[in-house]
């Protein structure tokens, strides 16, 4: 399969993702700039983690405007799987890909650490190969992932079973103590209603060789790869 | 024309700078500050006289990009 990693200026984990689809699973990955109108013919699209356009006014703002966004749109519209990590989760949100919004971290903190992550939902293409309750140890590095939702969004979110990750102990247990940003409900990630776009303020793309500290991230990658091949 | 945009978070959503200030304040004795909340202030000058116009065009920029309407709230002075 081939994934498109989109680049905007002021990306900052394009080239992990890129490695991680091209050198550690093998796949054929493009950069697509977000000047380009072309997906490159990608089955699959990344959003990348960085500072898109500076996030000077508020992370992944200006990002929507960028011409690679409305191909992202049409992308998603017709289905395709759309992952986007740490600002390409903010992206996606201020986009309105996926519902909802960031605030700063409850500690004000740049927070970057080893996280816990609980799965679950297993029907999306980012996380099929993972089992229901199934905890990742995956790195976070961010300011602003304190992600709120109104309560009747927040209600929805959970109805319509949205919330993908959440932040928990590492036995799976949901515990203040160990969410790393304040974010409601513990979320660390979620999906849209039609389940392809799926949101994650963890970063897989640093959790896929043991040089880097785990490999817990690949889960996410293989999902993909899996959900391919059985198209 | 010039346009001021005063963007702050929604009442109902936490403010976690407005937080650490208030407890600031309170350190540095303070006590009858209750709270705070921080927000964006934006000044636009204004191809226009037209105040309407001014306003309305105020008003597009910051629904479109100043606010994000899911947390925050804005308000508009044009002079």
């Amino acid at each position: 399969m081939r994934f498109g990693v989109v680049v905007f200026p002021g990306s900052n984990c394009d080239e992990d993702a890129y490695h991680a689809a091209k050198d550690v699973f093998g796949q054929e990955a493009e950069y697509l700039w977000h000047k380009d109108t072309d997906l490159k013919g990608a089955d699959a699209l990344i959003l990348p983690g960085g500072f898109a356009h500076g996030d000077y006014l508020r992370t992944g703002a200006m990002a929507r405007f960028s011409p690679i966004m409305r191909e992202v749109q049409a992308f998603a519209d017709r289905g395709g799987p759309v992952l986007g990590i740490c600002n390409g989760f903010q992206i996606l949100l201020e986009s309105g890909l996926l519902p909802g919004a960031m605030l700063r971290n409850r500690s004000l903190k740049y927070r970057c650490e080893h996280v816990h992550l609980r799965v679950e939902q297993t029907d999306t293409p980012f996380t099929n190969a993972a089992r229901v309750g199934q905890v990742l140890r995956i790195p976070i590095g961010h300011g602003e992932g304190n992600y709120f939702a109104p309560s009747d969004l927040l209600e929805k979110l959970e109805a319509n079973r949205q919330i993908v990750l959440r932040y928990t102990d590492p036995d799976g247990r949901i515990d203040e103590a160990w969410n790393p940003n304040g974010s409601v409900h513990a979320i660390a990630g979620l999906c849209n209603e039609r389940r392809n776009v799926v949101g994650m303020m963890p970063h897989p793309e640093r959790a896929c060789e043991l040089l880097l500290g785990g490999l817990d991230g690949r889960l996410i990658f293989e999902s993909v790869v899996a959900a391919m091949a059985m198209r | 024309m010039r346009a001021r945009v005063f963007v702050t978070l929604k009442p109902s959503v936490f403010d976690p700078q407005g937080k650490v200030i208030a407890d600031a304040l309170h350190s540095l004795g303070y006590g009858s500050v209750a709270d705070v909340r921080q927000g964006k202030y934006f000044e636009l000058d204004l191809s226009t006289a037209e105040p309407a116009q001014a306003r309305q065009l105020a008003t597009e920029v910051a629904d479109k990009v100043l606010a994000n309407p899911v947390i925050e709230s804005y308000r508009i002075e044009v002079d």
